[in-house]
């Protein structure tokens, strides 16, 4: 019962040092468990997303470029292919569904996709999910100069329905580079927590037939996203794109092709994990410091304990608690660290990729992450722990002079 | 009848700078039965304190037994040593030794938790009776110096304590509080059941008591015994 007291009392004592202790503790331990939640949670997430599609079909080139291009609207296209290459694999019997993108333009920085209608208003993008618009608003028709705006662009760009704009050349903005076409928005997408939020979607001949582009662009399309019939199917269309084609490249399946990105920044999540653990590894000896150093002045109040009847393992328990306690009261700040960097980090990622974290997500790491630094924190705790253990009672009970 | 403290062939020494070894305490025997209020007299540097953190258990002496109810203390292991410190004796510090950190109730209620355990209304009652009724809940800073060592004495016996050790009690306090301390001491002890053993240079405060001994005199005996043989 006067354990609790003692620990208090201590910690009151030393309130700034503790204070300053805990909060190192809080920023080590909330970047401890953000990096690796970020780390967790955008490997599933960016490995999850596939539009709805199994393959991504374009120029010969980068897998990996390719799916980022056409799935995730990041990077350059690696090239283009003929509108006769989306129609073959559009009639092969294993394609359930094969949809081509063009892509080349922006508007303000955000991109401009080309493609057909039934992209928005039939494919699931997430099992048992499809984009829908606000009453009132609809699709574009793929006739006309009409285009349909993702959730974080419009909010971003300040596109509402009626809203008319050119577009511009490339995918970096320049204001240089302005298309003479005009595009009415006909409808905002409601926010679908994918890549396609950070988009405008106009018709596929928009893109090819825009003012400016060379010629042969009118019948070629940057990729083609395909919907298998069965897995089976994958491994033979990469046998016949990828290993006997020369001239194109078919990336599936596309989480596996996500992965190689995520194999490859694989030394800067060890880089951002070792700094994380070294991070919170030094907030943990600054426990030991912070106890070492005030063992000098603690020194006669631990002989008082002892002549009062206090054991050397009260002592040394005692000592050990606190430092475990303040382990612990770092631990509560680090999730309000955890909680910001998250918050933070999921509106880089969402404006970047359009990709959605979840910042309250449960992690295991929210588990062991708190249980690992308390139990450092009462390591740290072990060498002042046996200064105090040895205090010679009958040297210090007389008030120093 | 077996004495409450009893101590034969006590002997306590000391390193010196030099490497020698310097003799503090040399008792050759001391004994106190239940309840006897027994004041040692000594001039600083005589081993007072020493001998009282001998009889408490602080410290382990060289050679000698030192037995407290029945129980051969310097015997023992330190662990139970403090066990018994905690539980049969009671300490009362020159300085008092309050915990700074803790009010006067804590300061009763830690005391007692290395003990038999918290009894806070036994708590609440010494410190009643020391008129500190009051102050239960002010630190040893905002207290009087008398009022300090009230806090330390009702400390001293919260557990109930067969034996109070006070080493130079009133050497703190101004002649009114002094007299005023040790009558309070004194009669609290009486009060439940614990023997007193005071060290103190103070003649004033020694002329209180009916028994006194002098340290020197214990100490010099076995030194002459030491040099006989």
């Amino acid at each position: 019962m006067m354990l609790p007291l003692m620990i208090f009392r201590s910690l009151k004592q030393h309130a700034l040092s503790t204070v300053i202790t805990a909060l190192s503790i809080a920023l080590g331990g909330g970047l401890l468990m953000s990096v690796w939640a970020v780390k967790e949670q955008s490997q599933a997430v960016f490995t999850g997303v596939n539009a709805g599609f199994d393959g991504v079909l374009g120029a010969r080139g980068s897998k990996l470029q390719l799916v980022l291009n056409a799935v995730f609207h990041l990077e350059a296209s690696p090239g283009n292919l003929a509108w006769s290459d989306f129609e073959t694999i559009r009639s092969n019997a294993n394609v359930a569904l094969a949809l081509p993108l063009a892509v080349g333009d922006n508007y303000k920085g955000y991109r401009l996709v080309g493609t057909l209608p039934d992209l928005l208003q039939q494919v699931e993008f997430a099992p048992g999910k499809r984009f829908t618009l606000p009453e009132g608003e609809e699709f574009f028709d793929a006739g006309r100069r009409e285009a349909v705006v993702g959730s974080f662009a419009a909010q971003k760009l300040g596109l509402r329905r009626g809203d008319k704009f050119h577009p511009y050349h490339g995918l970096i903005f320049n204001e240089k580079d302005q298309h003479a076409e005009t595009y009415v928005v006909v409808g905002v997408l409601e926010p679908s927590n994918t890549p396609a939020d950070r988009v405008i979607f106009i018709p596929l001949e928009g893109i090819q037939k825009m003012t400016g582009h060379a010629a042969y662009t009118a019948t070629e399309i940057s990729a083609v996203l395909v919907k298998l019939k069965s897995p089976a199917a994958g491994f033979q269309m990469d046998q016949m794109y990828n290993k006997q084609g020369n001239r194109l490249t078919f990336a599936w399946p596309i989480g596996q092709v996500m992965m190689e990105l995520f194999k490859k920044i694989g030394w800067f999540d060890q880089l951002l994990a070792l700094i994380s653990y070294l991070v919170a590894l030094v907030a943990t000896a600054s426990i030991l410091a912070s106890i070492y150093n005030s063992m000098n002045e603690r020194r006669r109040e631990i002989a008082i304990l002892r002549a009062l009847g206090a054991r050397r393992h009260t002592i040394f328990g005692a000592i050990l608690f606190e430092a475990a306690t303040i382990s612990a009261l770092g631990m509560v700040f680090a999730f309000a660290f955890y909680a910001a960097i998250m918050v933070g980090a999921a509106q880089v990622i969402r404006a970047q990729t359009g990709v959605v974290l979840d910042p309250w997500k449960f992690s295991w790491v929210m588990v062991w992450a708190p249980a690992a630094l308390i139990a450092l924190g009462a390591l740290a705790g072990i060498v002042p722990a046996v200064k105090a253990y040895r205090t010679p009672v009958a040297d210090y009970l007389v008030p120093v002079s | 009848m077996t004495p409450l403290l009893e101590i034969r062939q006590l002997k306590k020494s000391f390193v010196t700078p030099d490497g020698g070894r310097h003799t503090v305490v040399a008792v050759d025997y001391f004994a106190m039965p239940e309840q006897q209020q027994l004041a040692l007299s000594g001039e600083s540097g005589s081993g007072k304190t020493t001998f009282l953190n001998l009889i408490a258990g602080i410290l382990k002496p060289d050679s000698g037994t030192i037995t407290l109810e029945g129980s051969a203390m310097s015997a023992l292991p330190e662990a139970q040593r403090d066990r018994l410190r905690a539980t049969k004796i009671g300490y009362i510090f020159q300085t008092f030794n309050l915990l700074q950190g803790y009010t006067c109730l804590e300061n009763v209620l830690l005391g007692m938790s290395f003990g038999p355990g918290v009894d806070r209304p036994f708590a609440l009652g010494l410190l009643q009776r020391m008129g500190l009724e009051q102050k239960l809940n002010h630190y040893p800073r905002q207290l009087s110096t008398g009022q300090q060592q009230r806090v330390a004495v009702a400390r001293a016996l919260a557990n109930r304590p067969r034996l109070v050790l006070a080493d130079e009690p009133t050497g703190n306090l101004d002649h009114r509080n002094a007299t005023e301390a040790i009558g309070l001491i004194r009669e609290a002890c009486r009060e439940n059941n614990a023997a007193l053993l005071l060290v103190s240079h103070d003649r004033e405060v020694l002329q209180r008591f009916e028994s006194v001994q002098d340290l020197a005199e214990l100490n010099r005996a076995a030194r002459a015994a030491e040099g006989a043989v």
